[in-house]
């Protein structure tokens, strides 16, 4: 597996700040990582002042995952910056300048580890060659210590912001060549550091979306169907447009259905109460007969159809599963199911729009602005290029803002009202009525053994959601799942369901949900051969191998190396004390592994069952992201939340559909992890010579099947349904 | 249909005066009509803890009080605790232990803990989940939660 995966072309602009001191602009072209890239430049921006002040653009949205702080650290290390000086801005959306703005999975990290230290180099060695010049040394005798490049010999030394302007003339090095630090020296990386942000956070400024206030701002909600798929019939909102505070009522046509534009009636007033309000009083007539059967009912008895019948699309075929499962010696059979779920960000869905004079002014929280302004050029004839897009920091991602309806509604809103700032809101029923959600899936597995209880042959038929042949937005199943790739004879197989539910990524998208059925069965298998699941796991990773395709750079990342699966799989056995702990009794461990977002995760829960219902007493985590955290606070922040967060998926969390009405409306039909849930989680990372990854997904996965596993363990009721209180 | 009428409030000790109907959400007013982006908006219902305020020292959901039945009763905000030590010495370690990942939630989630640790300034751990169940935090930040709590109440503890 090669340690670079990131292309090191790349280029860089400079010229003199404003006030004195250098300002840097760096662009890497053609980065080769994920197939989801585009041929875009990725850059950073870093003024030094002459006092020193280091001040560097964080470039992608801030969801909670820490990013403004963790591109700023790998600049701040390589320029070797005084952190205590280091201010971070936000910047806007600016495609000309930043590309890869998006929050999403957990590419951040990877994508930027090299290129942001390569500019923080770069710079460095300007200031050094300003220093060799004002000093009239040798550039060799020359070194840095934090915002300070020293002379030894003739004790000597420079303030960066001193250096800055001289440095703002010189040319450019190639930010490929520069030399980067020994991660050794590190003195930021890996260093435990708290949020740019959370000092301001924690005085309530107003930094969220939803806290945007323009002069003249109106705030506005919109009424859809009640039903996925409704259209509007007619509407008669001559008492809402009476009500006190109303300013204007608007009806709004389909453009492009559930990911830009629904049929709906925006109602904007003074206040978002009276907004909300006046909408109860809107005559609306809505024809639903494109949402009718589409039901959780429905969608069960129609995945069990297809399940019984067998037969789906191959996504898969190693070997002949068919074949060694008729000679088998023993065969393993179970079908497994999980629901729709919400991503409920705290912040609910917002957006302020300002339309004036054929120009467009969006402050969006958004994980992807792009898309954000591209749908509404798309939909609503308003050139990207006269659209400005603020980026404001977001309470929670979780993938909802990954689709940018809610921007849409507040571009076309503003648009019919020139000249008034409007701040779109979605109330909490809205925010789950209108998601984008993880879609539910049904999958039948068979498992053969052999007389000396090998596992020979394994087949999957996943039933999920598509249209015309392909699976629907984060529905399909990857046919790389574990253990493709280390069993001859293995067969996975697809079926489609249509539906007028709108799918899309949720944190760990699909793994979050196979990483279940597919650990939940193997530890059926494993029972069945007389082992453990670690056992059965370890025994298919015995050997060192590279699943995939490792010698692509682009793709070597999402390769699966048994080596890293059993450095994980053993730290979490030790530090969990597997094998020594009681087998019996109410009390019991549970054992996942999950490899998704390039990361490496192995779990153990510890599990009291008593009347009927369950308490998680501890969860182990050992993960590898490969050699390097670049914020320790942060990576383990993560992990903690993403665990708690499986905890919570998998306990009691379901969005169920009658007719294509979502029947959860709050957080009283939704239930969020509450903290006296929440039991101690012990993290350990395992280093490994592999390029630095991401971590708002990977640790999410393999909680839910450790959890259910206990389960299982300590009363002998398998979770084959999700949720597990349902 | 309820009509706009002026209603004066106490806020952070200073007297506001809005124009308002009385079944508007202080939540509402406290945002949109006097400024205040402190108490958050999360689900309108109470079930949530994001829109934390104290009314007369005591910790409640700004969503489901009208606006209209405040009265005379003393509102406070995160806005309005800057200055009061124990929220200084909360918000210290807040930051020390690095609690929050995307702090929507935060402002409520202290204001809870103020409001705890003032009536309790030596909680056990029972009490600390009991105090902040109410408090939602989507990207569960509820380790460190406990932890900051635990935290000041120690050192409150050893300065007696």
């Amino acid at each position: 597996m090669g340690v670079e995966a990131i292309d090191r072309r790349s280029f860089l602009r400079v010229s003199a700040a404003l006030g004195g001191g250098l300002a840097l602009e760096i662009a890497v072209p053609g980065r080769a990582m994920a197939a989801a890239a585009t041929p875009a430049e990725l850059s950073a921006y870093v003024t030094i002042a002459a006092d020193g002040v280091i001040t560097i653009t964080g470039k992608n949205p801030e969801i909670g995952q820490g990013i403004k702080t963790a591109l700023a650290m790998l600049i701040a290390e390589e320029l070797d910056a005084d952190w205590a000086r280091v201010r971070v801005v936000q910047a806007d959306y600016d495609p000309a300048r930043y590309p890869d703005q998006f929050a999403g999975g957990s590419l951040a990290t990877p994508r930027n580890y090299l290129p942001m230290r390569q500019a923080g180099a770069a710079v460095r060695q300007m200031l050094l060659q300003a220093a060799a010049t004002r000093g009239a040394v040798p550039l060799a005798e020359l070194t840095t210590e934090p915002g300070l490049v020293v002379h030894a010999p003739s004790h000597r030394r420079w303030t960066y912001g001193e250096l800055a302007a001289a440095a703002a003339h010189l040319p450019l090095p190639d930010p490929t060549r520069v030399p980067l630090k020994d991660p050794r020296k590190f003195r930021i990386v890996g260093t435990p550091q708290v949020g740019v942000d959370s000092a301001k956070v924690l005085r309530g400024e107003p930094l969220f979306g939803i806290d945007t206030r323009q002069p003249g701002q109106l705030y506005a909600v919109f009424e859809s169907a009640p039903a996925h798929g409704g259209r509007l019939k007619s509407c008669d909102a001559s008492a809402a447009e009476k009500a006190p505070g109303v300013v204007a009522v608007i009806p709004l046509k389909e453009a492009g259905g559930a990911y830009a534009l629904v049929d709906g009636v925006a109602v904007v007033a003074t206040n978002y109460w009276y907004a909300e309000s006046a909408r109860t009083l809107l005559k609306l007539e809505w024809d639903l007969s494109a949402a009718k059967g589409h039901s959780s009912e429905a969608y069960a008895a129609a995945a069990k159809a297809l399940l019984d019948k067998g037969a789906g699309t191959s996504l898969r075929k190693d070997g002949d599963a068919q074949a060694r499962l008729a000679t088998a010696s023993k065969v393993v059979s179970a079908r497994y199911a999980y629901p729709f779920l919400a991503h409920a960000p705290l912040e609910p869905q917002n957006c302020t729009a300002l339309y004036r004079d054929g120009a467009l002014e969006l402050w969006v929280p958004s994980q992807v602005p792009r898309q954000a302004v591209g749908m509404i050029e798309t939909r609503l004839g308003i050139p990207a290029a006269r659209i400005t897009a603020h980026m404001t920091r977001i309470g929670g991602g979780f993938g909802r803002r990954l689709d940018n309806n809610f921007a849409v509604e507040a571009a076309a809103i503003a648009k019919a009202l020139p000249g008034r700032p409007i701040q779109l809101i979605y109330s909490r029923a809205d925010d789950l009525k209108r998601d984008f959600y993880r879609a539910a899936g049904w999958h039948a597995f068979q498992a053969g053994l052999d007389s000396g209880g090998r596992l020979t042959a394994l087949t999957c038929h996943a039933v999920t959601f598509g249209t015309d042949g392909k699976p629907n937005r984060a529905c399909e199943m990857d046919a790389n799942n574990f253990p493709a790739g280390l069993l001859a004879d293995l067969a996975y197989q697809q079926s489609l369901l249509p539906t007028t539910i709108p799918t899309g990524p949720l944190r760990a998208p699909r793994s979050n949900a196979h990483a279940w059925a597919f650990q939940s069965f193997l530890d059926e298998v494993a029972l069945a051969a007389g082992k453990d699941l670690p056992q059965l796991m370890l025994e298919l990773c015995a050997e060192d191998r590279i699943v995939g395709d490792h010698s692509d750079p682009a793709k070597a990342l999402s390769a699966f190396s048994t080596t890293r699966a059993r450095g994980v799989i053993q730290r979490v056995l030790a530090d969990s004390r597997w094998a020594s702990r009681p087998r019996s009794g109410p009390r019991a461990l549970g054992f996942g592994f999950y490899f998704c977002h390039y990361g490496y995760f192995a779990e153990v829960a510890d599990v009291t069952v008593e009347v009927g219902d369950y308490r998680v007493n501890q969860v182990w985590v050992a993960g590898d992201v490969g050699s390097q955290l670049v914020n320790p606070l942060g990576a383990e922040a993560q992990v903690r939340g993403a665990v708690i967060d499986g905890l919570a998926q998998a306990a009691a969390q379901a969005i169920t559909f009658a007719d294509g009405a979502p029947q959860q409306s709050g957080f009283d039909g939704f239930l969020l992890g509450r903290i006296s849930a929440t039991p101690p989680i012990a993290i350990s990372w395992v280093p490994s010579p592999n390029p630095p990854t991401g971590l708002g997904e990977p640790a999410l996965p393999p909680v839910i099947p450790a959890l259910t596993n206990a389960i299982f363990a300590a009363s002998g009721r398998r979770i084959r349904s999700l949720p597990i209180r349902a | 249909m309820p009509e706009m009428t002026a209603i004066s409030l106490t806020v952070n000790g200073q007297a506001r005066t809005l124009t308002a109907t009385p079944d508007m959400p202080l939540l509402w007013a406290l945002r949109q009509e006097l400024g205040l982006a402190g108490p958050k908006f999360g689900c309108g219902a109470g079930l949530c803890g994001a829109c934390t305020v104290q009314i007369d020292g005591q910790p409640a959901r700004a969503c489901q009080m009208p606006v209209g039945a405040v009265g005379t009763a003393r509102i406070t905000t995160i806005e309005g605790l800057q200055r009061d030590p124990l929220f200084e010495r909360l918000r210290a370690a807040w930051l020390e232990i690095d609690v929050m990942q995307c702090g929507y939630c935060q402002a409520g989630q202290l204001l809870s803990a103020h409001a705890l640790l003032k009536a309790t300034p030596q909680p056990d751990a029972a009490q600390i989940d009991g105090a902040m169940e109410g408090n939602i935090c989507r990207c569960a930040t509820y380790p460190r939660i406990r932890a900051a709590i635990a935290k000041v109440a120690k050192e409150a503890g050893h300065g007696r």
